[in-house]
């Protein structure tokens, strides 16, 4: 019997004094973490994008906590979740939720094989950053879509995809997050996040070539020419004219739809316009 | 004896020099001469002549803009038509000065007899007033990758030039232009290689040549017999010996390091043939650099032959004298093969580092179908700078920047040997092409920031 109670004895010491070296240790070494951040992680979806400009999830809660405490996270918006998850994190920090509105990406090209006519055949590595690099691609068009889908193979939420036929992106609106990989991915920068506008209505120039008029003209049949007229129409002075391309910022922009009427090229163009009309149509 | 080459890789594509016999011909003037302003390494150039000026063959029409760049001089007379932009070999819109040809009408300086002046003739030569007429004749580099040779005279202080390489090998298949300016104008090119020795005050002169061009050899000794200084090495055929730390290697038996460092870390400077051709005629005739040697060639082109061109020509001239393209799918190459860069319109002009339009048609103009990589190691192999392109190429695909620099991407001369030998057809240069671009960028920015 003697063992017995020797080990029990034994062991039982060891047991007090990592007891006592376990808490004197967790109440030195102790991490003081807002718990807070963890609530917020949850809330959030945790894609781990990278969409909000942070590194992940976590990176944003913490950001969100330390807005909290400083008093606005206005500027601080979850692509990925919206206008739902950003507001339930507003409520459990007792904040107002940042107003900005949801944004979408938008492709910026429109050379369809029929636009921009191919004046030869690339058939090195396939790859839009390749592409980039070594050649203009298959057109005149040293700005426009490459067609190799660098942007398709980003996109985390399957709201990218290659249109066959025109061989242009196509952006889901329903599943973009506006988480942006695919702004990053483009080597020409044809993609860009812009306000979905009210009821999905918005209008953009569908072109990023900077060449003069009759140059661009030639390269593709729908190129923004910088001809100025949309600068001139424009009611809410939302249009500039640089390096004879025109932009509109979405912040000024009326969607008017003046400029998408006058433009000589159809450069501009309208979305979600037709499926109001054919709506009214059959009301 | 065994021959001379580099020692790492290498590889024997097919020569097809079917342009070697062919006697060098006069291109026609063009009707408008395109001269790009950035067509060396560096600073584009400025241009000095606005719309509407007069200009004559020999005038300067760009000035160099920066330390690293090269005035650009007419080598047509007429009148300038625009400072505009035009499609240049990538297919991007690059600034150019286009000029409406008008006559033939040259500068007063140029002296365009036959006569061949030797350098004893010339006691008042100094090697700095010869790197000072390279300089202000807009010489680069004329094997291809078009650096302004100047630079190249005056070595940095931590290096020592002792002895200057002239680049005959031409190893690249199809281009015989540097072979037909040896054997056309033998004796301008030794006093082109006398002055650049002059020019950097070296004792020591090689001419290095392939095996595969025999005639050149024999002509170039019996040349030099008079100067024991310029000794002629016979190579082995090995591409890419062409590249100039291949040909230290082959030539002078020293490796030069990983860089920055450059053949002048061990001692050498290596010009192309075609460089000191135009340094004789620069520094002897006042000659600017405007006109060059030019192959075009082809397997099914109806009339190949090699050409002196007018800079500014543009490539669908050259192709039209040579009997048109090729009927079906052609791809056009500005360069050989191996090096070339295939350019998407004809209206691209010839420039001071074009030395060969090269037509491939039919099947050599498609890529063969890719297959997965078996892992045999063959482009190890054969890198002549000891890198592992397999590696490399999927370091880049996978965008694994950092590691790729660590690897020694900045290494690749984009030989293209790794993607000649494989057996899978695997785009492995384009995918280190891509990533070294990256690389360089990065460590541009690096730069910088310091």
């Amino acid at each position: 019997m003697n063992f017995i109670l020797t080990s029990v004895i034994a062991l039982g010491a060891i047991a007090l004094i990592s007891s006592v070296v376990l808490y004197l240790v967790s109440k030195k070494f102790a991490v003081n973490e807002d718990p807070r951040i963890g609530t917020v992680s949850e809330l959030l979806p945790g894609a781990n994008c990278g969409g909000c400009g942070f590194a992940g999830c976590s990176g944003m809660a913490c950001a969100l906590v330390a807005g909290a405490d400083n008093g606005s996270i206005e500027g601080l918006r979850c692509p990925v979740g919206g206008g739902e998850v950003m507001e339930k994190i507003a409520d459990t920090l007792g904040m107002a939720a940042s107003s900005s509105e949801p944004l979408v990406a938008v492709v910026r090209c429109n050379g369809t094989c029929d636009n921009r006519p191919r004046i030869a055949e690339y058939d090195g590595l396939h790859t839009c950053a390749a592409v980039n690099s070594t050649s203009a691609g298959e057109t005149e068009c040293g700005y426009g879509c490459l067609g190799c889908g660098d942007c398709v193979g980003v996109c985390q939420f399957d709201a990218i995809h290659m249109n066959p036929e025109t061989c242009l992106p196509e952006v889901d609106e329903e599943k973009c997050t506006s988480c942006g990989a695919c702004v990053k991915a483009c080597p020409r920068n044809i993609i860009e996040l812009r306000k979905k506008g009210p009821d999905g209505h918005r209008v953009y120039v569908q072109c990023v070539n900077k060449d003069k008029g009759a140059v661009a003209k030639k390269a593709c049949s729908v190129a923004c020419i910088g001809c100025g007229k949309c600068e001139k129409v424009c009611q809410s002075d939302a249009i500039t004219i640089e390096n004879n391309l025109s932009y509109i910022d979405f912040n000024k922009c009326s969607v008017c739809t003046k400029c998408v009427d006058e433009c000589p090229t159809g450069a501009i163009v309208k979305i979600n316009f037709t499926i109001k009309k054919e709506a009214e149509v059959e009301a | 004896m065994r021959l001379h080459t580099f020692k790492i890789g290498g590889v024997h594509p097919e020569e097809n020099k079917i342009t070697a016999e062919i006697e060098t011909r006069n291109a026609a003037l063009p009707k408008v001469a395109i001269f790009p302003l950035g067509q060396h390494i560096g600073a584009p150039a400025k241009p000095v002549v606005k719309r509407g000026d007069v200009v004559k063959v020999g005038t300067l029409i760009a000035e160099a803009g920066g330390f690293v760049s090269a005035p650009i001089y007419s080598s047509v007379s007429g009148t300038v038509a625009k400072i505009d932009t035009s499609i240049d070999a990538t297919g991007y819109r690059k600034p150019v000065i286009i000029i409406n040809v008008e006559g033939d009408e040259w500068e007063d300086g140029i002296d365009r007899s036959e006569k061949i002046e030797s350098i004893a003739e010339h006691p008042e030569l100094t090697p700095e007033n010869i790197s000072d007429t390279i300089k202000k004749s807009g010489i680069t580099g004329m094997g291809g990758a078009g650096f302004p040779t100047f630079i190249k005279l005056c070595p940095p202080p931590t290096a020592k030039a002792e002895c200057v390489i002239i680049n005959g090998v031409e190893c690249e298949p199809y281009i015989t232009s540097d072979y037909r300016l040896m054997m056309e104008h033998a004796e301008e090119v030794i006093v082109g290689l006398q002055l650049l020795m002059k020019a950097t005050k070296v004792e020591r002169g090689y001419i290095g040549i392939e095996e595969n061009k025999p005639e050149a050899i024999k002509l170039l000794t019996q040349l030099t017999a008079d100067d024991s200084r310029i000794e002629i090495v016979e190579l082995a055929q090995k591409y890419p010996q062409g590249g100039e730390k291949q040909l230290v290697d082959a030539v002078m038996n020293r490796q030069v390091p990983a860089p920055p460092a450059i053949p002048v870390n061990v001692g050498a400077i290596v010009q192309n043939v075609g460089t000191a051709y135009a340094v004789y005629q620069a520094v002897m005739k006042h000659k600017p650099l405007f006109e060059r040697y030019t192959t075009v060639t082809g397997k099914q082109v109806k009339n190949p032959g090699n050409y002196l061109v007018r800079m500014g020509t543009t490539f669908a001239e050259l192709i039209r004298a040579c009997g048109g393209m090729p009927e079906g799918d052609n791809k056009v190459l500005a360069g050989g093969p191996m090096m070339g860069k295939s350019v998407m319109s004809l209206d691209v002009p010839v420039t001071k580092g074009t030395n060969s339009i090269t037509i491939l048609s039919g099947d050599d103009a498609h890529r063969k179908a890719m297959q997965p990589c078996i892992r045999c190691g063959k482009c190890v192999e054969v890198c002549p700078m000891g890198l592992e392109p397999y590696l490399l190429a999927t370091l880049s695909a996978n965008k694994l920047y950092e590691r790729m620099e660590n690897e020694g991407a900045t290494s690749c001369m984009s030989c293209g040997s790794c993607q000649f030998t494989c057996p899978s057809h695997r785009p492995i240069l384009d995918n280190i092409l891509q990533g070294k671009g990256v690389v360089m960028g990065m460590i541009k920015a690096r730069n910088v920031k310091k």
